[in-house]
């Protein structure tokens, strides 16, 4: 049984702050952590490793600073990483990181064959929840998204039984394997390292791998100019036309202020009065 | 000499000469088990708009299982708006499976050849537009807050929030076809249905076999009704921030919420610090909402939470910080502290309640 894992690091968003006059984020000392939605998709991974016995291999593409977080991967209990890093993947849009990761999980195909590719359900940075899917297309496996618990892996028949959060419900799903799974939030909680992985982490030899190390010739596929998408202008949100109305009251007293509040606001908009008492009936 | 500088003219992209002769706006109809997603008559609205802009027709994309439920949906979709309906029924469309609907689509694309089509970025929609785009190798812009048609390029402009930033920006697909967006539900208005008008429908037919399906689907497990809180359909809401500071704090939020009949709802630190459950989050990576009145309490009003409720009909914001971006576009506001101005606010509107009751 031999999984991939597909990771991000990202700045730690719970730690951002905003700069309160130019409204622009403030980076600076935001350490940069794991994707979180990617920790539920290596600890899936470790747990089939537990189970069924095998590799855990993890990867990512970024800088070469994100080495940290595939070691804190290895700590975890990974068995080998890779780190894809080339100043010709910058700019990248979903679907050159799909053009790469891919490109870079068939080279790791060649030395072991993959059985499951698994990515987090979306990045807390870019949101788009596109790069998993992108991989399964290009690599041709089964794609299993918003996955919350994989029930059965039948290794003769080379068969998985999954549950998936689908609109509305959960679909139970068969499918052959190899597939690309993204694990939902909330589906398991990841393990503490022990003490051997941590020093093996610390001594692991990382593999780094370049455009061509990848097996990307052409490197008009990567990066910005893979990139069907171009980011135009950057903009402030407009504030509305009028910023909020401060209610105020000559003592400011909480009691004045929301009464003198409920007034105004019941003035001028009559119907909002009539829909409260209709809802708290 | 003083020359004057010049300035590099903006490079024009060109379209691609492959797709020269794609045209007109659609907007993928998400139907699971006969019912339609709302998000897909909001994209029938916002669609209606870009048609408008370029002259051209604005069509329905409906895939499902054979029978009349099918095709009733693009008697729908013309309600809404849409021109024409694409329709494609085939028993391998019963439930919705990422191959055949990848599939389906991807077929009607190459064949009738649109310019732009945008998806809904429900569970459904973000696992086939990811799919359908990268087997198309176009753009895919996902969780768009503003559609529009650049008018010198014609291009759509796709606006969402930077990654990780505080701030919007626009993004294009300059030399592929079609342009893909994806917007999340409520973030664009219901239009209204206007039941007189009709279209016309193209059948598609597929060619794809159940044997050629490797995914398959044993069974389905519906949501119980009252599970989860329905914050995107909440007529009043009540959130809370980190301005609370303590999670016993947060009982002032619920208390207010009590009162109103309202839904509870928070920004992301509330939701991870596991204050309230994940189906309270508004903002971009959680729910949009539009409620006829939203309490945003202790908030700051980053942009991935205004994009989450800026639709809503009046906004009250309660924060200690004159300067909080809240103020922005919050309608009304009061500058104090959220521990003493929730509880006086339940207050009154537990008085005005019963005052309404007595005499009604
Ligand atoms: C990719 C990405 C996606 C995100 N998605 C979301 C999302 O979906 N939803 C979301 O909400 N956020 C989201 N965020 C986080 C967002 O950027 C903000 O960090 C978050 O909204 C801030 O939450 P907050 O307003 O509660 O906290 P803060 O920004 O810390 O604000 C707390 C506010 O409370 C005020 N305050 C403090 N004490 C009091 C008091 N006693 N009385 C009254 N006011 C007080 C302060 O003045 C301040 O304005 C996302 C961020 C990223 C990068």
């Amino acid at each position: 049984m031999h999984s991939v894992v597909c990771i991000k690091q990202v700045p730690d968003s719970a730690q951002i702050r905003v700069h309160p006059v130019t409204n622009t984020i403030m980076r600076q000392g935001v350490p940069a952590i794991i994707n979180p939605y990617d920790l539920f998709a290596l600890e899936e991974a470790l747990r089939l490793k537990d189970r069924f016995g095998g590799t855990v291999t993890v990867i990512t593409m970024g800088p070469p600073m994100a080495e940290v977080a595939l070691r804190k991967c290895l700590s975890f209990g990974a068995d080998d990483a890779i780190l894809v890093s080339d100043r010709a993947f910058a700019g990248a849009d979903t679907l050159a990181t799909s053009y790469a990761l891919a490109a870079a999980i068939g080279k790791i195909r060649e030395n072991m064959p993959v059985d499951l590719i698994f990515t987090g359900k979306q990045t807390i940075d870019g949101d788009t929840a596109q790069v998993g899917p992108g991989i399964a297309r290009r690599l041709d496996y089964q794609l299993l998204t918003y996955v919350s618990a994989i029930r059965e892996i039948d290794h003769e028949k080379r068969e998985i039984l999954v549950e998936r959060r689908a609109e509305g419900g959960v679909q139970v799903l068969k499918t052959k394997l190899p597939c690309l799974i993204t694990m939902l939030e909330g589906t398991n909680e990841m393990r503490y390292g022990d003490m051997d992985d941590m020093f093996r982490a610390a001594r692991h030899p990382l593999k780094q791998w370049d455009r061509l190390a990848a097996g990307i010739e052409d490197p008009n596929v990567v990066g910005l100019k893979g990139s069907p998408t171009v980011v135009g202008k950057v903009f402030a949100p407009k504030p509305r036309s009028q910023r909020a109305e401060i209610i105020e009251t000559v003592d400011n007293d909480p009691k004045n202020l929301v009464v003198t509040l409920l007034a105004k606001v019941f003035t001028q908009h009559p119907k909002l009065e009539r829909e409260i008492e209709r809802l708290a009936k | 000499m003083n020359e004057p500088v010049k300035k590099p003219a903006r490079k024009k992209v060109e379209l691609d000469p492959r797709f020269v002769n794609y045209k007109h706006v659609w907007v993928f109809i998400e139907a699971e088990r006969g019912v339609v997603h709302p998000v897909s008559w909001e994209l029938l609205g916002e669609g209606r708009k870009l048609a408008d802009a370029l002259g051209v027709e604005l069509a329905g994309v409906v895939m499902g299982p054979p029978g009349e439920r099918t095709r009733q949906i693009c008697g729908e979709a013309f309600h809404y708006g849409a021109d024409l309906c694409y329709l494609a029924q085939d028993e391998v469309l019963r439930d919705y499976r990422n191959e055949p609907y990848t599939r389906a689509l991807t077929e009607l694309v190459d064949t009738y050849q649109p310019e732009i089509m945008l998806l809904g970025a429900s569970t459904l929609g973000r696992d086939l537009a990811g799919s359908v785009a990268t087997t198309l190798a176009t753009g895919l812009v996902a969780d768009c807050t503003e559609l529009v048609i650049e008018a010198d390029s014609r291009n759509l402009a796709s606006t969402r929030p930077t990654f990780g930033g505080s701030l919007l920006c626009t993004i294009m697909t300059q030399r592929h076809r079609p342009q893909m967006a994806t917007v999340r539900p409520r973030v664009m208005a219901m239009p209204d249905a206007d039941t007189a008008r009709s279209g016309r429908i193209v059948e598609h037919k597929l060619a794809i076999i159940e044997s050629s399906i490797i995914t398959k689907v044993l069974e389905f497990i519906p949501d119980a009704q009252q599970d989860k809180p329905q914050l995107a359909f909440a007529d009043i809401i009540v959130s809370g921030g980190r301005g609370f500071k303590k999670q016993e704090n947060f009982q002032l939020v619920w208390d207010l919420a009590k009162v109103l009949g309202a839904e509870v709802g928070a920004s992301r630190p509330i939701v991870q610090a596991g204050w309230v459950e994940l189906d309270r989050q508004v903002g971009q990576s959680g729910k949009t909402v539009r409620p006829k009145l939203y309490i945003a309490a202790g908030i700051s009003g980053a942009i991935q939470h205004r994009v989450g409720m800026d639709g809503s009909d009046v906004i009250i914001a309660i924060n200690n910080d004159p300067n909080a971006p809240i103020f922005d576009f919050a309608h009304y506001g009061i500058v104090g502290n959220a521990m003493q101005i929730l509880p006086a606010l339940t207050e009154a509107f537990r008085a005005q309640i019963a005052l309404a009751r007595r005499a009604g």
